[in-house]
Parts: structure tokens; C-alpha cells; sequence
């Protein structure tokens, strides 16, 4: 199996190509549905439907099958990573303090909702259960920067500063 | 030794691992349920809504998982569970859409009928409806997944039944939802569009496209019948209101496929009510046919056919009859052929489909049917199945396959030249070249003898020229085998082992063998290889050919063959002839008549000039059909019935409106030799008249006495004159049908064949040699071709196209072709090329997948616009006269 590294820069020629050596060299062994998945994102990055297609034909199962994984583990991703990743705590010290208006407003603004990304790639969205900074609550992260005491109105600043 | 309970104060006595659901069901009580579905052993526990109350247990148990045990007392309608009921029922209903008062499922919803008993009218949990889209990809189910209350149901039948997994359980917690394929939509799954989904609904979500809005459940009359297509013989109810079939229903009693079915059973059957049925006679005027009146068409009738007599002799005049008939008009018209008529030209489609195997089996075991029945294969150790693509053409039969390979452990070996679904489930897979069956067959058989697996005490007690065959054997080595057939003799090996050693192993095959010049020779060696391990005579143990129409078995049965009477009694036994002649009170004619292909070539030579066809359509179905349409043409007077025009019609000089399987009572005989009931569920369209009548009146009309005032009269004068026949008469076929032989009428009928002994008494072993197919590739015509079926249609296309959803999803005939000759013919997936052979042409679009082997070209033969059959052979097997459909030579043409 070829290095890995560098993913960004293979044709998607050649990452059917890598996935369909690990299909085939796992597809006798049963329970082998998620490691390929596994296997799949790393190489692409994330699930769209032809890569689950793929994956279907490959592993000789139907593609309900492996959507019915795909979408049952959180860990999946069915859309590409934005550039920006923001991710919203619904926490309950978070959640009291107006964080679901919060995601509200940014799924507005971005026309996205959690779990998607803008079509230009630039955000991309998921919530969390506490990023341990209740103190600050009600708090997104933007990538690896905490901003807190959020409100509705603070969001089109801040998210300027991403591009 | 019985545990002692008391449920609702009523004490039973029930055995060990009984579910509390189905003690209660046993002192009558009613537990409500939503996911389990006890009789297909899915009992997930999930819904809740069965719970009961038991005295000791802090909990309330899911009664359709829960274990009685000894001494339990059991409340099932206590407050306390009425409570918990309500609360599961409001937590549905809370987002679920409140429009029973318009939903098609009203009258038969489990949750209706819970809110109806539980007095529940809203929902303490507010609403929270789902909103999701209506899936109408497809034309025959309707997913409003709004409705659904994730019971699980369709999931478990589409999986671990039906096993397509065509259908999964997505997403999560509150955003769970029943997916198709990658949640586009059922049309872009792997769904092959049975319905068994739709049949385990407890709800309103999946429904029934094309009876929306046409009824619901308390407006329906339902009437068990029989399915009319494939050879399968499924049961199923059809809802008639205001005098119109308007849908099918799964009916559990039916004995041979529970609630299941395939597309063209439960969705196919709106053809009944085209508006082109033809619902007068027609006469042929001046060159064009012109409605008439029966009183005219009859007499016509009579008169040409008395003159034809008169003139040229019986033998210039002969009968097709039809599989898709009942038993009864089958045998009527055998019997207006040689009564009326005087001539043993009697025949139908049989010949073009098993002839070779009612002669090769009849040779070697002395029946040429099904030696074991339906539900016994699910019970095989090894299964080898070869030349049928069963999960398209029997698709039920298909499911007791899967069901013995996943779920009983079964190892299944498949032969095709073709990758069928079925391979998928294979242990191996031979894929010999078309038409070297044979080969394969001797190869196995030499490993078998030479490795010493064979079965010598049942060849010695059981059989008869052993060693003429072994002679035979010998020369084909594995090696040999691989040279002719193209399998590696490793896998011929490894087949061999596998076959050899089960301790129960059924052979099935269908057209795929059947279907050569060397069709008997094919059948013989499976009956040779079959004796040779004494693999017959068991339960789930021995030769299992697939018919294919609905009432070919029965057709069979009942004499619509030129050389024997009802029961394979045949024409030349003079002891046989005086019992017909006496029952019937005529001379009968002594000489074996013609056959399908040869009636045709004699009226092309003019020699035949008086045809009766009915319910057929050789114009479409016979091979190379140039010849045969033109011999139709040339015969000077040809009668058809049928419910449609079809090709044959329009060369027809009468035409009589023939009625569906839905207007007329009588029987039919499945694959497994099962005689089963079918019922009139509605008025005949029209004039139309069921073809037992069409026969009684114009045997009147010629001056001979038939007259029957039901299909059971008929049947019993069938009992009368056929031993095998001879105990099934209509009171005993209410259930479950009959599967002959069943001699008299305390018989119950024979679930598997040749147990002590062969119906000829010793099974007889053929010599068989490998023989070339009629007509191979060269350089002309590169190409081997084959033919077959599709799921989605029927024979000749005459119903199947009138039907609306079967049509809409499988709209044009389409050219098999491997990914590598295409490549090496610059051809493009769903491009439109031209095949040819020495016979004719057709145009199609290709399409390419692996399916097909390099060097070989399928295509489907219902569709008129690009009919197969211009193409193939009409070269026959000697013995059965069976034409080649299964191989000529063919070459592709790009169109530019
Ligand atoms: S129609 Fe049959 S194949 Fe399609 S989803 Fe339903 S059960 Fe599965
Ligand atoms: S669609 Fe019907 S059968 Fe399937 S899970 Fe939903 S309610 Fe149950
Ligand atoms: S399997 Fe055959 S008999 Fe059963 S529903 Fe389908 S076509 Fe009819
Ligand atoms: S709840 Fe939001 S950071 Fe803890
Ligand atoms: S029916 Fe028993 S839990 Fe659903």
C-alpha cells in the first residue's frame, strides 16, 4: 500500500486506486465494512456517495449497507472539511446561555447546517457537548481559537478573520 | 413437560420457550404489537407496545420476547400497562402526521387501531413532525417516511428474506430514518421491487403506487388465487372493489410463498384492465378483421374446420395449446384435438422450454417433473444449480435458495455461463462455455468414479446400466472437460467433492440446460449424476427441473402433448386409447401427431391448413420467427384466443376474446406438482368468455356433446381418466392444493418422488457423449448467443408490457455484452447496435457488464421492436424436438 502523506496532491485516479488495493486485500475477512470506511477517509478525505458506491461494489454489498454505517458513526464525515472548521458547544452551561440561537444565526449566515460545508469550502460545521470552557460560555471554536461570551451580533466579526 | 401459568386469570398449559405474546394468543387473547413479526421470527422487542404486566416483576416485559416461565401470572390489559401503551402510542403519534381521515392505509394501520382502543386522540409530547420528501422515485412503491415508526420490519424482510439489502436503517437518535441505496431513493437502491416491505408495514408509509386513492382495506372483497405468470405458483389475494382488480395483497396461507412475492405478482396484474382487451370476436373481412358475433365466429369456425376434415383428412388440422390455462381447458382442448377433431396434432409452448426434460427424465426415472417440492430446498446440504437465473425467473424459489445457503449453511455450486445474482452466494462457480454441458456433467462424474465417491449400493440396488455409462465417463478427465467447457478442472474437482459427499444434495436446472440440440442428453446427465450419488428419492435430495409459465406442469399433465393422453398415458397404448375412446364415445387416432415447430413447417409446406391456437403467441416465441410467422400466414385458416392482439392474432383469421386467470374458476399445477385453486374474482371484460367455455360451445357447435357446468365437473372427469390425477377433485384443493401423484381421494399427495423405488421401477443410466451446439462461431459470426428472461417480463411481452410500473422500469429490450468485447468493438454502454445471424436482424441498445462472458451476447426475447428470436435456431434436439434458443452464432454491427 502506497505512503499515504501528500494525499492532497494524488489524482483521484490513483486514490480509487489505493482503496481498491485495500479492498482487496481485506474484503474475505468479515466485519471489514468499517476499517475500509476508515481507510476510505483518509484517503479522500471524506465519504461522498461514489466513494460509498465504491466501496459497495467493492466490498460486494449493497450500498444501503454502507450508507446505514456511514451515517450511524458520528466519526464519518459525507462532506470535505471547510478550510475553517467551527464548531459550536451545546453544552448545558453553553446551551442556558443561548448557544442553540448561536447555531441558529450561523447556519443562517453560512447556509449550511451541522455536519456540512459551504459549497466554496470555506467553513465547515459540527457541535460538541462541553469544550470546557464554561466559564466563557456561550462558546465556539473556530480551527483551534476559543471565543466566548458569544452573541448572534459578535459572529460576522469573527468570522472575517477566517478566509 | 408444560409450564403452568395464568394469564388474565385463565390458567394454560404451555411448553417451554413459549413468548408470553403467543400464550395469550393461545387462550385467545389479543396483544397488541408494531415491530415483531413472530412468524418470521423477528421479535427485535423494540416497540414496546406489547408490553404486559408481570406479577413479581418490577418491569413490564415485551411480551413478544419474554419467556413465560412456571407459575407467572400474567395481566395484559392492567392499568399499568395500559399506561405504558398510552405513553409509547403518544411518543409515535407526536410526530407522526394526524390524516388517517386520508390515509390509504386507514382500516389496517396498527397504530390507528392502538389509538382507537387506547381512546388516545393527542399527543401530551406536542408535535414534532419529521417533514421529510415523499420518495416516489420508482412506480410502485410510495415511501412517505413521515409515517414511519421505525419498526424495523422492512428493514428485517428486505434483508434477511427477500436479501437484497436493498433498504437500511440510518443516521441516528432522533434523526433515524429507513434509508434506500445511498438515500436517493428507492428507484436508485439495489430494490428489486417485490413489495415485502410493503406487505410488513404495520403502517401508512410504504404503500402501493398505483392503488392510491382507489380504496381502502374495509371496501375490498379479497379472492385467494394464483399467481398467473412463473411457474412458481404463489398465492395472493386480489382486492376487487366496484368490479375492478385495483391491487394485490400478500396472502400468509398461501403454501408455497407466505407473504412474499415478486414484482410482477404483486405490481403486474393491471394489464386485466387495459382498455385494449379485446372484448368481441373478430373475423377476418376482405383482408381485415372485423368485429363479430360468437354465434357468426363460431359457425365459421365449425365450418372451415369440418371442411378442412372432410377435404384433406384430421392430420391437416392441429391445436396449440396454452400455458397460461387452466388444467381444465387444457385438457378440453386436447380432447376437442382427438375427439372432435380426430388428430393427435396437439401442442404448446412445453416444447419450447422442457420438452427435453419430460423425455429425459420420464427415460431415466419414468416422471418427468420436480422430484422434490419448494420447500424442501431450503433443507439441501448442496445445492447445484445450473442453466436458471432463478432469481429473475423464480424469484420466490430463488429466496428457499438464499435462505438454505445463508441461513442453513448450505454450500452452493453454480453452472452458468452466465454471472448470475445466484453466483454472488456460490461456494463455486463453473462458468462452462454455452452449450458444453455435457462435458461438465462427465467431468464431474469422473472425478466422482475415479475418486470412488460414488454411491455403489445405490447403484446396485436402485439402477440399471451402470457400466455403460461408466464406459462413457471414463474418457472425460477432468482435463478433457476443461478443454471443451473452459472451467479449470481444479473447480470441476472441487465441485465434484462437494456434490459427492452431501448428505442431502438437489440438483435444480431450467432453460439454461433444456434449451439445445442436445436439451435430452443435458437432462439425462443430470439424472446420471444424480444416481450416481444417490442423491434422489430423499427429502431435499434429487433432480428439480424449474418450469417456467405459471401452468406449464399442468399443460403438461394434461395430455396438450402430441404423443400421450392426461398423465403421460400414451396415444399408442391400445388399452389406454379404448379407455378414452369408451369415455368419450368416439374413435380416437392411434398415430403420435405433430409437435410445435414441425406443425409450423407443415403449414408452411401446406400441409396443415386448419390451426387452433390458444393463449399463445408462437409468432413471437418461436425460434427463428421469419419461418414461423410466415408459416402462419401461409395456413388457410387460423383461429386464435387471447385477452390482447398479439403478433399472432394479427395473422389470425377468427379471433376469440380469451379472459385473464382473475375472470374464471379452475386449477393449475405448479413446478413442484402442487394443483392449486384459482378463483373468479370478477365478471369477464366484455364478451370475453374463459376458455372451457370458448371450447364447450364450439364443440357443440361441430355436433359433439361437451357440456360442464363448472371447471369441477371437468375435473373430475380429469380424475377419472388419470391415475396421477386420480384423488384431486376441488373439495380437497381448498388449502394447500394437492401435488400429484395422488391416485385416489384418501391420497394426500406426494411431496417428493421415487422414494422406495423409480416410477419406472429401476432409475436408468444414459451413456451420454459431448455434442457440439448446431450452429458454433466462426468467422462470420464471432458471437455466441443466448436468450433468456428478465424479472421484470413475461414470455412474449403481452401482459407484462400492458403493465403500466413493469413497463416503466424495464422499457426496452437491451443487448448483454462483456466490458471487453465491447471495448475491443469501440461500442459504448446503451448505444444502439445491430446484431445479426444467418436468420435475421435486430436492433438494440447494449448494455455492457460482466455478467456476460467474453465471446457471448445475451438479450431478453419479450420485446417485439427487437425480437430475440429473429435470430436464433430453430434446429431441434432429435429426441424432444426442443429448438436451440440457448446458442447460435451471431456478429454486432456498429450503426453509423
Ligand atoms: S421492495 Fe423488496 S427489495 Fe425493495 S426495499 Fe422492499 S423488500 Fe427490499
Ligand atoms: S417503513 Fe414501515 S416497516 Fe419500515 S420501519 Fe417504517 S414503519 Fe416499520
Ligand atoms: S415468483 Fe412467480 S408465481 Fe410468484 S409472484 Fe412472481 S411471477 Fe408470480
Ligand atoms: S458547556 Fe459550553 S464549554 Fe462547557
Ligand atoms: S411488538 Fe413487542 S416490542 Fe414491538
Amino acid at each position: 500500500m502506497g505512503c499515504l502523506c501528500n494525499q492532497q496532491e494524488i489524482s483521484e485516479e490513483e486514490k480509487y486506486k489505493q482503496l481498491k488495493e485495500f479492498i482487496a486485500e481485506n474484503r474475505e475477512k468479515k466485519g471489514y465494512l468499517i476499517p475500509v470506511l476508515h481507510m476510505a477517509q483518509v484517503i479522500f478525505g471524506y465519504l461522498p456517495d461514489e466513494v460509498q458506491a465504491f466501496v459497495a461494489r467493492g466490498m460486494n454489498i449493497s450500498t444501503s449497507q454502507v450508507k446505514g454505517v456511514v451515517t450511524f458513526y458520528s466519526y464519518f464525515k459525507t462532506s470535505p472539511a471547510g478550510r475553517h472548521h467551527i464548531t459550536v458547544c451545546l453544552g448545558t452551561a453553553c446551551y442556558v446561555r443561548g448557544s442553540k440561537k448561536i447555531l441558529d444565526a450561523l447556519e443562517d449566515k453560512l447556509g449550511i447546517k451541522v455536519g456540512e460545508t459551504t459549497p466554496d469550502r470555506r467553513f465547515s460545521m459540527g457541535v460538541q457537548r462541553c469544550l470546557g470552557a464554561c466559564g466563557l460560555a456561550p462558546v465556539i471554536m473556530i480551527d483551534e481559537d476559543v471565543h466566548g461570551r458569544m452573541t448572534a451580533k459578535k459572529l460576522d466579526k469573527i468570522l472575517d478573520q477566517y478566509k | 413437560m408444560g409450564l403452568k401459568i395464568k394469564i388474565d386469570n385463565i390458567p394454560l398449559e404451555v411448553p417451554e420457550g413459549t413468548t408470553i405474546l403467543n400464550a395469550a394468543k393461545k387462550a385467545g387473547i389479543y396483544i397488541p404489537t408494531l415491530c415483531a413479526m413472530p412468524e418470521l421470527g423477528f421479535t427485535p422487542g423494540s416497540c414496546r407496545v406489547c408490553v404486559v404486566e408481570v406479577e413479581g416483576l418490577t418491569n413490564l416485559p415485551a411480551s413478544c420476547v419474554y419467556p413465560v416461565r412456571d407459575g407467572m401470572v400474567i395481566h395484559t390489559n392492567s392499568q399499568r400497562v395500559k399506561e405504558a401503551r398510552r405513553m409509547v402510542l403518544e411518543l409515535l403519534l407526536s410526530n407522526h402526521p394526524l390524516d388517517c381521515m386520508t390515509c390509504e392505509k386507514s382500516g389496517d394501520c396498527a397504530l390507528e387501531n392502538l389509538a382507537y382502543e387506547l381512546g388516545v386522540k393527542e399527543s401530551r409530547f406536542g408535535r414534532r413532525e419529521k417533514r421529510l420528501p415523499l420518495d416516489e422515485s420508482n412506480p410502485f412503491i410510495v415511501r412517505d417516511l413521515n409515517k414511519c415508526v421505525l419498526c424495523g420490519r422492512c428493514v428485517e424482510i428486505c434483508n434477511e428474506i427477500q436479501q437484497t439489502h436493498a433498504i437500511n436503517t440510518g443516521y441516528r437518535s432522533s434523526k433515524s430514518k429507513i434509508i434506500a441505496g445511498l438515500d436517493e431513493g428507492l428507484k436508485y437502491s439495489d430494490c428489486v421491487f417485490c413489495g415485502q416491505c410493503v406487505a410488513v408495514c404495520p403502517v401508512g408509509a410504504l404503500i402501493d403506487k398505483a392503488a392510491q386513492g382507489k380504496g381502502r382495506s374495509w371496501e375490498f372483497r379479497k379472492v385467494h388465487t394464483i399467481c398467473n405468470y412463473c411457474g412458481c405458483g404463489c398465492g395472493f389475494d386480489l382486492n376487487i372493489k366496484d368490479k375492478k382488480v385495483v391491487k394485490v395483497t400478500s396472502n400468509s396461507e398461501s403454501v408455497v410463498n407466505g407473504i412474499n412475492l415478486c414484482v410482477k405478482g404483486r405490481f403486474g396484474n393491471d394489464y386485466i384492465h387495459r382498455d385494449d382487451r379485446l372484448t368481441t370476436p373478430f373475423i377476418r373481412k376482405n383482408g381485415k378483421l372485423e368485429p363479430a358475433t360468437w354465434e357468426e365466429a363460431l359457425q365459421l369456425i365449425s365450418d372451415k374446420f369440418k371442411k378442412i376434415k372432410e377435404e384433406s383428412g384430421s392430420d391437416s388440422l392441429a391445436v396449440l395449446s396454452s400455458a397460461k390455462c387452466t388444467n381444465e381447458e387444457n385438457f378440453l382442448l386436447m380432447k376437442f384435438a382427438r375427439a372432435i377433431l380426430g388428430t393427435n396434432n396437439v401442442d404448446h409452448c412445453a416444447r419450447l422450454c422442457h420438452s427435453s426434460t419430460v423425455a429425459g427424465l420420464a427415460s431415466a426415472f419414468g416422471s418427468g417433473a420436480m422430484t422434490n417440492s419448494i420447500k424442501e430446498i431450503a433443507n439441501a446440504s448442496v445445492i447445484y444449480l445450473t442453466g436458471s437465473n432463478t432469481t429473475e425467473n423464480h424469484p420466490i424459489i430463488a429466496l428457499e435458495i438464499k435462505k438454505a445457503v445463508t441461513k442453513n449453511g448450505a454450500k452452493l455450486i453454480v453452472a452458468d455461463p452466465r454471472e448470475i445474482e445466484l453466483a454472488k452466494y456460490a461456494t463455486v462457480w463453473l462458468r462452462q462455455k454455452p452449450g458444453t454441458d455435457v462435458a461438465l456433467f462427465n467431468g464431474l462424474m469422473n472425478v466422482i468414479i475415479n475418486e470412488g465417491l460414488e454411491d455403489k449400493k445405490f447403484i446396485q440396488e436402485r439402477t440399471e446400466d451402470y457400466e455403460k455409462m461408466k464406459k462413457v465417463v471414463l474418457k472425460y478427465t477432468p482435463e478433457i472437460a476443461e478443454k471443451i467447457t473452459g472451467v479449470p478442472a481444479e473447480d470441476i474437482r472441487k465441485a465434484a467433492r462437494i456434490y459427492a459427499t452431501a448428505p442431502c444434495a438437489s440438483i435444480i436446472y431450467s432453460m439454461g440446460i433444456t434449451q439445445h440440440t442436445t436439451g435430452t442428453d443435458n437432462v439425462l446427465s443430470t439424472a446420471n449424476l444424480a444416481m450416481l450419488t444417490g442423491n434422489v428419492g430423499k427429502e431435499s435430495t434429487g433432480v428439480n427441473p424449474l418450469r417456467g409459465q405459471s401452468n406449464v406442469q399442468g399443460a403438461c399433465d394434461m395430455g396438450a402433448l402430441p404423443n400421450v393422453y392426461s398423465g403421460y398415458q400414451a396415444v399408442t397404448d391400445s388399452q389406454v386409447r379404448e379407455k378414452f375412446s369408451q369415455a368419450w364415445n368416439v374413435e380416437l387416432p392411434d398415430r403420435i401427431g405433430l409437435t410445435v415447430v414441425e406443425i409450423l413447417n407443415a403449414a408452411y409446406e401446406g400441409k396443415i391448413r386448419g390451426i387452433f391456437v390458444m393463449a399463445e403467441n408462437p409468432a413471437m416465441s418461436d425460434p427463428d420467427l421469419n419461418h414461423a410467422r410466415e408459416a402462419l400466414k401461409k395456413t388457410e385458416f387460423l383461429v386464435v384466443s387471447d385477452m390482447f392482439m398479439t403478433e399472432t392474432g394479427e395473422l389470425a383469421d377468427v379471433i376469440l376474446p380469451g379472459v385473464s386467470f382473475a375472470e374464471k374458476d379452475g386449477t393449475i399445477t405448479n413446478t413442484e406438482r402442487r394443483v392449486q385453486r384459482i378463483r373468479k374474482a370478477i365478471e369477464p371484460i366484455g364478451e370475453a368468455k374463459p376458455e372451457w367455455k370458448i371450447i364447450c360451445a364450439l364443440a357443440q357447435k361441430m355436433g359433439y356433446p361437451m357440456q360442464y357446468n363448472s371447471p369441477a365437473e371437468i375435473m373430475e372427469e380429469i380424475a377419472n381418466l388419470t391415475p396421477i390425477y386420480g384423488g384431486i377433485l376441488y373439495p380437497r384443493l381448498e388449502k394447500e392444493g394437492l401435488q400429484w401423484p395422488c391416485p385416489n381421494s384418501n391420497h394426500p399427495g406426494t411431496k417428493y418422488l421415487h422414494q422406495e423405488k423409480f416410477t419406472r421401477g429401476k432409475g436408468k443410466f444414459f451413456p451420454v457423449e459431448f455434442k457440439e451446439a448446431a450452429e458454433l462461431p466462426d468467422q462470420e459470426y464471432p458471437f455466441i448467443f443466448t436468450t433468456g428472461r428478465v424479472l421484470y417480463h413475461f414470455h412474449t411481452g403481452t401482459v407484462t408490457r400492458r403493465s403500466r410500473g413493469l413497463c416503466e422500469i424495464y422499457p426496452e429490450a437491451l443487448v448483454e455484452i462483456n466490458p471487453q468485447d465491447a471495448e475491443e468493438l469501440n461500442i459504448q454502454d446503451g448505444e444502439v447496435i445491430e446484431v445479426s445471424s444467418r436468420r435475421g436482424k435486430i436492433r438494440a441498445k447494449t448494455q455492457i457488464t460482466e455478467k456476460s462472458g467474453k465471446g457471448v451476447i445475451f438479450m431478453s426475447f419479450h420485446f417485439y421492436e427487437a425480437a430475440a428470436n429473429l435470430l436464433t435456431n430453430a434446429a431441434l434436439d432429435p429426441v424432444s424436438k426442443i429448438p436451440e434458443y440457448k446458442v447460435c452464432a451471431v456478429k454486432l454491427q456498429k450503426i453509423n
